[in-house]
């Protein structure tokens, strides 16, 4: 059920490889745990980071979560949708949900990462 | 993504606590089959496996606004008293007047320490002139029992009769026409903070019209051995109704919006009714209740801090345990909060210091390291028509 082409983190992230940048969202488990999704916080344009770094926040109505990133780079896009339309995280978190586009700084960032069927793995024993 | 918000009522605990603790270590109500058919989310909760949600917090609680929920509650604890001594008993120990309860009606009330600060809330019901029932939370009701058997007198008797209850509470406007097809009895005539015993599909059940949501609604109390059969046949009423189950998330947003104190979170061992904002369950004039000459001293006396509601006037939510601030300095502390689905905005409770509660004062609150600007409005929040 997870995107093929994608990597995942233990975090319950996805990151879509898509030239020389990275795309970043929630997985549909990490969704299904926090509920509906009522803000969330992305980082600015422009501003830089590391593999391993908090870059946000999801905020649900029961919990928060932070977001974290496998990859450093510099953040070339934000989607601006969801400060309107925060539940495209729950209806589409391997699309439309998307959360922010880094420029990688190494690709390399992105071996360590889970393939589909390794983080469906991962979800189902925890 | 990583789980660092707790937590309303402690019910959010996080996925590695979830599941580091094995269900063995937790009870199960009557009802556990039941809500795993329903696809509820179970989480742990004051020593119980209870469901958190099933379809979606958001959803759950609309329904109950706009027709109606139905919850398991069964592990809230029961405690019976009983004997020729029990009314001056409970009104030596609890501050709401007990003598003016008849049989067949309800108050909210408490157990206090000497000092006037909260052991436990909790519902009264006067089964017979001589039998009550205590209703507490399940994370004090060790504690509670052990404290009202310490105090009781000879001739009156204490017994934790918790296992012999379930309690399902069916909550929202549609309430009232869903049980009306399953029973006899005159559910028009059970006026609110009342009950009646009688028969809802077949089964034996106190049926008592009150509830936790700010919603009119009714819970019965039943054998847990038919607990499951009425949970079916309720559903089953309420099909063309809206009805749907309802889980711990709901039930949480649903009573913070309605205003209503949750024991660890505005009631404490360090709070008092009249800086909750609940003097009115507390009757000077019924005697010398435990607590009542430290409330008298406390009443003479500017109280610390006082209960508000707040919105959050920004993007972001104020959870349990955040900061506040006005004028640069600390002035109190988030009881509760969360995103109102019906107001849709952040809202919550808190403690603040005198003159910081008054309505449309402006302060922050402290949300991992940003100040979130706030305001303070009237409660409860929300209000049914």
């Amino acid at each position: 059920m997870y995107p093929e082409t994608d990597r995942y983190s233990k975090e319950h992230e996805w990151f879509r490889l898509e030239g020389d940048s990275c795309v970043v969202g929630i997985t549909d488990f990490a969704q299904d745990e926090l509920g509906e999704v009522v803000f969330v916080d992305l980082p600015e344009v422009g501003s830089t980071f590391e593999a391993g770094d908090e870059i946000g926040t999801i905020e649900s109505v029961k919990a928060v979560s932070e977001i974290y990133t496998a990859v450093g780079g510099e953040v070339t896009a934000i989607n601006e949708a969801l400060t309107d339309a925060p539940e495209k995280v729950n209806e589409d978190p391997h699309g439309d949900g998307w959360l922010v586009r880094f420029k990688l700084a190494s690709p390399s960032d992105l071996d360590g990462l889970m393939k589909a069927a390794e983080y469906e793995e991962f979800t189902r024993n925890g | 993504m990583t789980y660092v918000g707790a937590t309303e009522m402690g019910v959010w605990l996080s996925v590695i606590v979830t599941l580091l603790m094995t269900s063995d270590d937790l009870r199960r109500t009557p009802l556990h089959a039941a809500h795993l058919a329903a696809k509820g989310r179970m989480v742990p909760f004051a020593g119980w496996e209870m469901p958190v949600q099933y379809s979606g917090v958001m959803d759950e609680h609309r329904a109950v606004r706009s027709a109606a929920g139905l919850f398991d509650v069964s592990h809230m604890g029961e405690v019976r008293v009983t004997g020729a001594g029990a009314e001056a008993f409970l009104q030596h120990l609890t501050p709401n007047d007990v003598s003016k309860l008849a049989p067949g009606r309800i108050h909210y009330s408490a157990l206090l320490t000497r000092r006037g600060t909260y052991v436990d809330d909790l519902l009264v019901y006067r089964l017979t002139e001589d039998e009550f029932l205590l209703v507490v939370n399940a994370a004090n009701l060790e504690a509670d029992f052990e404290w009202i058997a310490s105090q009781a007198p000879d001739g009156v008797t204490v017994e934790d009769v918790s296992a012999r209850y379930a309690l399902l509470a069916l909550q929202g406007p549609m309430a009232e026409t869903i049980l009306k097809q399953l029973t006899e009895t005159e559910l028009a005539k059970i006026r609110y903070y009342r009950f009646r015993r009688g028969r809802v599909a077949g089964v034996r059940a106190l049926i008592s019209r009150t509830g936790y949501t700010g919603e009119d609604g009714f819970e019965l109390y039943v054998a847990p051995e038919r607990a499951e059969a009425l949970w079916r046949a309720v559903m089953e009423a309420g099909s063309g109704h809206g009805l749907v189950p309802a889980g711990l998330g709901a039930r949480d947003t649903l009573r913070l919006e309605a205003g209503m104190a949750l024991y660890g979170h505005e009631l404490d061992d360090a709070t008092t009714a009249w800086e909750a904002g609940l003097a009115w369950t507390v009757k000077m004039d019924s005697g010398d209740f435990i607590g009542r000459a430290a409330l008298a001293a406390a009443r003479e006396s500017r109280p610390s801090k006082k209960l508000a509601g707040f919105e959050i006037r920004g993007r972001g939510i104020a959870r349990a345990g955040c900061v506040a601030f006005g004028a640069g300095r600390e002035i109190g502390r988030v009881t509760s909060g969360t995103f109102s689905p019906t107001l849709e905005r952040a809202l919550g409770m808190a403690y603040l210091a005198p003159g910081w509660d008054e309505v449309g004062r402006a302060f922050e609150i402290d949300v991992r390291g940003r100040r979130l600007p706030a305001e303070v409005v009237e409660l409860p929040f929300y209000k049914r028509a």
